[in-house]
């Protein structure tokens, strides 16, 4: 006879209202990437084709993975399941579905480890404008503050100073805080912090928005440095550069103009030879810039890791749910929340800003993120009027929306405990502490160049992401199957998914996924990028396996494969997990 | 900016003001749904007490 199988407390756990858990999700995908990284894309991409591409993403990866994520969610947590091993498992019906639901404890549980960090980076700096430490005349000042506060000349360097110009206390607080607010629960923590951060961080975003745009030119002597180029840098469909040529030497240079004086100033130049340089603009329409298959991979990323999807999170807030409530309108609720941040608020409040200070020149190589971020920014808000003020807030809305999405990283790994082991909150909360404390203890340490950092952000936050996106649409459109996965998530729903995501869902989503992970691949591992005749090894492949590897590259490998392995044993030892197999092979 | 640019700015924003604006109304405007997401109450039946499975 059988034992009944233990239920861990967590199952009793509930979100309290509807759009608590829209703006938990929300939360959870509104981060750094959506007012860093989306404007540096649309900028170097040009506005117009970006976005077409990013529209078409969003229909075609972002919607599809996001339904499928909160319908399998619900489905596997009706089952009693609240982590992604668990779900898989209730799912689909073979020994590896559990094994390969560790990504999604994995990648949430990670990335949580560096996140922290940067979360920890934004209030420091949003502490230090408040007490007007920031003053920063050039990126380069900026740039050393930078690297002073995160430790980046030396390994170790972040570690035992707690000084206000130094990241210890921020981390600190940002820990504490991330695990008091984890510790109260779905529906007291995260729910009720996200209840006022998510409407906070847009209010704030707001107010930065309109001193933006009514910044003008804010330098004088550099009337062609406004924010009306900022603007146009970002969203003009026709891309203008102008090409310089060495008459002497055949030395070409390019660079992007916006600013139409002088667009007509060097139109007028050329073709001419004046002091041993000849000039003519290049423009690059919309058409063209379309035919750039990174373009389309920037912006099917940029969906991607700006939506969550893939990231273990949805599909464990959704096992929250029950039977009759609405998930379709809720997941695509949360989503344009997402979209409403990144596109009218993002979009709008970066580079036109960064332009206006040190115009499109000034911004060339440095439209990434951590560049764009805590080295030109902390600049540009120096230098605004109001800096103290604005600075303040813009750095604060970033830690919010960092917070939002760090707290939401927590939440599978507790489920995954919970379930696995059957113990309470108090001691998931505990143990999850605990690793997460040795995980971001490693990261901050290995800080020379944020080096741990970089490599699990790569290998975690972003590899594993494509291969868990990748694994949960197929087990949505092959293994429970589009029909009954439509059929689930019509269940309470309020609105109706449009019958043309059956194709989408089962075919288009997968091969357009793996299209892009495939051109990923290529280009991030072997450095074969289409159009480009030259290839080598990305320095994250050769710091691996190359003949000088990194130390903290490799070990920052072998801490997510000692995970895996430590997660791995204790799924393989579930006995819940086997009875879902025994059960159905007795039905069947 | 060009006029092309203000174009695709304005149809960029717009939309996805417009796609968040009708789903924060549709959201707050459906009658019950803010109701019925109050699930499980401490003294409920949860699902998870009821095993996936059939006991012997």
């Amino acid at each position: 006879m059988k034992c009944a199988p233990k239920v861990s407390s967590t199952t009793k756990e509930h979100w309290n209202s509807r759009l608590g858990v829209i703006l938990a999700v929300a939360g959870s995908a509104v981060g750094l990437g959506n007012f860093l990284r989306f404007p540096g894309l649309v900028a170097e991409y040009g506005g117009g084709a970006f976005m077409i591409a990013y529209f078409f993403s969003f229909l075609l990866i972002g919607l599809p993975i996001c339904w499928a994520e909160w319908t399998m969610g619900r489905h596997g947590g009706l089952k009693g399941f609240n982590s992604s091993p668990g779900i898989f498992n209730a799912i689909w019906r073979h020994p590896a579905a559990k094994y390969l639901g560790i990504i999604g404890v994995i990648v949430p549980v990670v990335i949580y480890m560096y996140y922290v960090y940067i979360e920890a980076w934004c209030l420091g700096y949003s502490v230090n404008f408040l007490l007007g430490n920031m003053d920063f005349e050039t990126v380069k000042q900026s740039g050393a503050f930078f690297d002073n506060f995160v430790g980046k000349n030396a390994d170790g360097a972040a570690i035992g100073s707690f000084s206000l110009q130094h990241v210890g206390i921020y981390l600190l607080i940002a820990f504490i805080v991330n695990f008091l607010l984890i510790f109260r629960g779905i529906s007291g923590g995260i729910e009720f912090f996200c209840k006022y951060a998510v409407p906070t961080l847009v209010v704030l975003a707001v107010v930065v928005l309109i001193r933006v745009l009514t910044l003008g030119a804010p330098v004088p002597s550099e009337p062609n440095e406004n924010v009306n180029n900022g603007l146009g840098f970002l969203w003009n469909p026709t891309k203008n550069y102008v090409v310089e040529t060495d008459v002497v030497t055949g030395d070409i240079s390019k660079r992007e103009i916006v600013d139409k004086n002088l667009i007509a100033e060097f139109m007028a130049k050329a073709n001419q030879e004046i002091d041993g340089v000849t000039y003519h603009i290049e423009k690059v329409g919309v058409v063209e810039q379309l035919t750039n298959p990174q373009l389309w991979l920037a912006a099917a990323g940029q969906i991607f890791f700006s939506l969550s999807v893939g990231f273990g999170v949805i599909i464990t807030y959704s096992s929250y749910l029950r039977k009759k409530d609405d998930i379709v309108l809720s997941g695509l609720a949360a989503t344009s929340a997402n979209e409403f941040c990144e596109v009218a608020l993002g979009g709008l409040i970066t580079i036109p800003s960064a332009v206006a200070f040190i115009g499109v020149a000034g911004l060339s190589g440095s439209l990434g993120g951590f560049a764009l971020g805590f080295n030109v920014l902390p600049m540009v808000f120096s230098e605004m009027p109001g800096s103290t003020l604005f600075g303040f807030l813009w750095f604060f809305l970033l830690f919010l929306a960092a917070m939002t999405s760090s707290i939401s990283m927590l939440q599978p790994g507790i489920a995954f405990l919970e379930e696995t082991m059957n113990i309470d909150r108090k001691r998931s909360v505990a143990i999850l502490g605990l690793v997460t404390v040795i995980g971001c203890g490693f990261v901050v340490y290995f800080s020379k160049d944020i080096k741990a950092l970089d490599t699990l952000d790569f290998w975690v936050g972003t590899f594993l992401l494509f291969v868990l996106a990748t694994i949960e649409i197929i087990i949505f459109g092959w293994v429970l199957g589009i029909e009954k996965g439509f059929k689930e998530a019509h269940q309470g729903a309020a609105i109706r998914i449009p019958k043309f995501f059956k194709p989408v869902m089962k075919f288009v989503c997968p091969i357009f996924l793996i299209t892009v992970f495939v051109f990923w691949v290529l280009e991030k591992f072997f450095g074969i990028k289409p159009g480009h005749a030259e290839a080598e090894l990305s320095g994250y492949v050769t710091d691996l396996f190359g003949d000088t590897p990194n130390t903290a590259a490799r070990l920052s490998v072998l801490l997510v494969i000692a995970l895996f392995i430590f997660f791995g044993i204790i799924v393989s030892s579930v006995q819940r997990y086997r009875d879902v197999h025994t059960n159905w092979k007795e039905d069947s | 900016m060009t006029s092309g640019g203000w174009l695709i700015m304005f149809i960029s924003v717009g939309t996805v003001c417009l796609l968040f604006s009708w789903c924060m109304w549709k959201v707050l405007s459906t009658p019950g749904e803010t109701e019925h997401m109050h699930s499980f109450s401490a003294d409920e039946k949860t699902p998870d007490t009821k095993p996936p499975f059939k006991q012997r």
